[in-house]
């Protein structure tokens, strides 16, 4: 019997897991997917937002301000690149002007500090490639970029670390109240859980209506991005917002946490679940909507696109509380936007409504705060990295020539708790693949990594899921 | 800190001839500096023959190719480390490389030889929409996979792009027992040789189709199907021309690109076309006393010109070292007239050119009858017929250097014109 269930391993899921871990439960962490971050929480903006977007007084405005002052201290724990380099919402006429100064007023409401509106001069001194027809531009300083699937892979490791049990490919089928608690039913196995805490994304829903709450839905909307080489991750210095007009929030402009420019997204409210399919017309939008922030932009430096989906929320504020249907059932429902920014928010919110649901949590003695640190060679100086591979030849070994990530680095992330088992799963964790060439040299050389330190055949190495095989048979 | 004379990046067809011909011509202290765990770069995958038919008058497989000049290498004592990968090239001649064995290495040279090769365009850079299911290939990657690792990655396949590449995997898949659907060209003409296409899609009823292109990637965990539309003139896709193919694999063969970021790391001047670094009649870069040869220069089709262009820059920096290379004199530059995309080399010091100039460069159509005049500063000094070209074959061009008279930063200009124009 576990005292409480987590189900959905993306960046909510895994701060709450990891949260929880502080105190003394059992705990299990249950996702569908093959890997940690699978969902929405691999396809966002990955921006870390100051807090003047929602509405004051939403439950959005208030973790959105609270979450982003945690992040230095989660980030350091977890040795997780997070940077704070301040976000622009660009004006380009009178009325977007009027908007800037909105937001301006809602973000002193929700308690962001130190915003200050830009003009033409002070925006040029910070940012030299924006668009001559910005008039304005409200700068907010506490703004920041983060990984956040390498985040939540390290809330995930972390909470291991302190006991936490992560199951991966169990899908949660159902669930039945029980005299003390719910038995949850996945595919091959059934367990029993006092409490339950429903982090499951767009699924969300699905998962409240498992127990007889119909009181929200979660409606996902899907956005488009494309991801320059590191050779355009330049071009701003900022995160770049417009301004939101009648037709919509606009695109942003950004450099991410490692050095590539990320443009997006579009808003298209979408039925499938499932769908993050990219499409020709919405990329060809966002790259027009980008020629207001930035007018040329190298889009044939393009590596990658994706689309993500937004967990819209119903209701329209994040949704978490203990269901009124079912008593020690809490739902973490309709976490879109500012959700990862919000996240160690969240996570202290959940653990409070716990702590009152349950009468008491009693901290554990031994709790490891941190996570053992990871080793990134391309960014040691010359004499680290000759330390280093005298120390393990395997940092000697670059499989990953656009990223330099060595066969070290590979092996390590394999082997840690809540490992990669697929390439892909390699890839968030230490990027091969994610330069240029997109795996075209590395892709054969992390598939024999993963076989050998797995003890599989190469064969039996998939890209993401447990289906997405590779390679189909032998040659004659 | 260890010192070389010259230091070669890269022991791939390019390497390898550079350093062999560098060696040949009086140079004793040589390292070549390999990333991957054998000589012979991109030949070692291409099982198929066809090489060497200019050089050595026969066919060869890529192995059979490479491993002439690896015995040769060998023979002449040229030192090489394998699994090393060069993390900087310095402006001062100083390269960091790593491996496992060495460690961290300061090597101090005198030339350096770049010949890293190019990498495949991917699904990204051109943009496919679509689910990113497993299945989607560079064709490259399958290569590896199939001639040098021994799998089979799909079974029912779709290729984009009608490049070299993307030919001979049509016929590789095909024998291995898949079953290639069609070959989707955007351009109205293919940018393969023409000896591949009858070779390995009609021998074997494998469709081109020409002006289209791939619009949809369909499938969750593995490719389950793939749209292709009819492209305009433009190559946007044509409304209502939209057919589904149902495969498991999608192959990319949709251009190379040359492997730069060291090059442009280093400061070195580049070429906006080309994509590699702009070049003088010694193959020498923007930096002097360093070199560069085959794909990091410009893409080519043969590896024989890969080999040819090569000795010249091994020679060239062998010259260089024994203080033989004229860096002062009259300085000439090409640019690429109507119908040319780029002309190799960028610039020429005449002091340097022995009887004639070798220019190398790619068209950007297909042309039927046509004249390529070659000009001095609008001057027309030489006029070829040519019957047919196209952008898929690096067009060449000799000039007398007798026929050269020029000013310095005079402009050699190379077009195409209607025939007797």
């Amino acid at each position: 019997m576990y005292d409480v269930a987590i189900i959905g391993a993306g960046i909510i899921g895994t701060f709450v897991a990891r949260e929880l871990s502080r105190y003394d439960l059992k705990i299990i962490l249950i996702e569908k997917d093959t890997d940690i971050a699978n969902g929405t929480t691999k396809a966002n903006s990955a921006v870390v937002h100051a807090g003047y977007d929602a509405e004051p007084g939403t439950l959005k405005a208030k973790l959105n301000v609270l979450g982003n002052s945690m992040f230095d201290k989660v980030c350091e724990e977890l040795d997780v690149p997070f940077k704070r380099i301040g976000s622009f919402v660009i004006a380009t006429d009178e009325e977007e002007m009027k908007s800037i100064k909105e937001l301006y007023e809602r973000g002193i409401k929700n308690g962001v500090p130190n915003m200050k509106i830009l003009n033409r001069d002070e925006i040029k001194a910070k940012e030299k490639n924006l668009n001559e027809e910005i008039i304005g531009a409200l700068y907010a300083p506490t703004a920041g970029i983060v990984c956040p699937w390498e985040l939540a892979v390290a809330l995930a490791e972390n909470a291991a670390d302190n006991g936490t049990k992560i199951v991966l490919d169990r899908k949660v089928t159902d669930i039945r109240k029980k005299e003390d608690g719910y038995c949850l039913y996945m595919d091959k196995e059934t367990i029993e859980t006092k409490y339950v805490i429903n982090c499951a994304g767009v699924y969300a829903g699905e998962i409240s209506k498992m127990i007889g709450d119909n009181t929200f839905e979660i409606l996902p909307r899907r956005g488009q991005y494309n991801v320059l080489d590191k050779s355009a991750g330049n071009i701003v210095k900022h995160v770049i917002f417009q301004a939101p007009t009648e037709y919509g929030k606009g695109v942003l402009v950004t450099p991410t946490v490692h050095g590539n420019l990320l443009v997006g997204p579009d808003a298209e409210d979408i039925n499938d679940r499932e769908n993050t399919a990219t499409t020709r017309d919405r990329i060809e939008f966002i790259r027009q909507a980008s020629k207001k922030t930035v007018k040329s932009i190298p889009f044939n430096a393009t590596i990658t696109s994706f689309a993500g989906l937004r967990a819209r929320p119903s209701t329209g504020d994040f949704i978490i509380e203990e269901s009124k249907k079912a008593p020690g059932f809490i739902n973490v429902a309709g976490i879109e936007s500012p959700g990862l920014s919000a996240a160690p928010a969240i996570a202290e919110y959940v653990k409070d409504i716990l702590k009152e649901i349950s009468g008491a949590l009693k901290e554990k003695q031994n709790f490891i705060s941190n996570r053992r640190p990871v080793i990134r060679f391309v960014e040691l100086n010359d004499e680290e990295k000759e330390q280093l591979i005298k120390k393990d030849p395997r940092y000697g070994r670059i499989i990953c020539r656009c990223e330099s990530i060595t066969e070290g680095e590979i092996v390590d992330v394999i082997n840690r708790n809540v490992g990669a088992r697929t390439v892909d799963g390699v890839k968030r964790r230490v990027r091969p693949g994610m330069g240029r060439c997109q795996g075209g040299f590395c892709g054969p050389r992390v598939m024999e990594i993963l076989a050998r330190e797995l003890g599989k055949e190469i064969m039996e190495i998939t890209k993401d899921g447990k289906d997405s095989y590779i390679l189909t048979s032998k040659t004659k | 800190m260890q010192s070389y004379d010259i230091v070669v990046i890269g022991g791939g067809p390019a390497g390898l001839a550079a350093a062999i011909e560098a060696k040949k011509n009086g140079i004793d202290s040589i390292l070549l500096v390999e990333r991957d765990r054998e000589l012979g770069g991109i030949l070692q995958q291409c099982i198929h023959n066809g090489f060497g038919l200019h050089i050595f008058k026969e066919e060869l497989t890529g192995p059979e190719y490479a491993e002439k000049f690896i015995v040769e290498l060998r023979k002449l004592g040229i030192e090489y480390r394998l699994d090393t990968m060069v993390l900087e090239i310095r402006q001062d001649k100083v390269v960091t490389a790593i491996n496992s064995e060495d460690g961290f290495m300061m090597l101090k040279a005198g030339a350096i030889i770049l010949a890293m090769g190019c990498r495949e365009r991917t699904r990204g850079a051109i943009n496919i929409p679509g689910t990113r299911p497993a299945g989607v290939f560079t064709a490259g990657t399958a290569q590896r996979f199939v001639n040098m690792e021994g799998y089979i990655v799909g079974k029912k396949v779709v290729i984009l792009g009608s490049g070299d590449i993307g030919l001979i995997m049509a016929r590789r898949m095909t024998l291995e027992g898949a079953k290639v659907l069609a070959v989707a060209e955007l351009m109205p003409f293919s940018g393969g040789l023409t000896r591949n296409i009858v070779q390995c899609l009609d021998d074997y009823n494998i469709p081109l189709l020409l002006s289209h292109t791939v619009t949809e990637i369909k499938g969750k965990d593995r490719v389950e199907g793939v749209v292709i539309a009819e492209v305009d003139e433009n190559r946007n896709p044509i409304y209502g021309t939209e057919k589904f193919f149902e495969c498991d694999t999608l192959l990319l063969s949709v251009g190379l690109i040359p492997e730069n970021e060291l090059t442009q790391n280093a400061g070195i001047e580049m070429d906006p076309i080309t994509l590699g670094p702009v070049v003088n009649e010694a193959m020498e870069t923007s930096v002097e006393g360093i070199f560069a040869c085959g794909n990091v220069v410009q893409v080519h089709d043969l590896v024989d010109f890969v080999t040819e262009e090569s000795r010249k820059a091994g020679r060239s920096a062998a010259k260089y070292i024994k203080k033989e290379l004229k860096t002062k004199g009259l300085m000439v530059n090409t640019k690429p007239g109507k119908g040319i995309r780029y002309i190799v080399p960028q610039r020429i010091r005449l002091e340097n050119l022995d009887k004639t100039l070798d220019l190398f460069m790619r068209v950007d159509n297909v042309y039927k009858d046509m004249d390529m005049v070659v000009s001095i500063d609008g001057k027309e000094i030489n006029r070829v017929k040519k019957r047919h070209v196209a952008p898929g074959e690096i067009e060449t061009v000799k000039i007398k250097r007798e026929d050269i008279i020029a000013l310095d930063y005079s402009v050699i200009t190379v077009s195409f014109e209607k025939e007797g124009a």
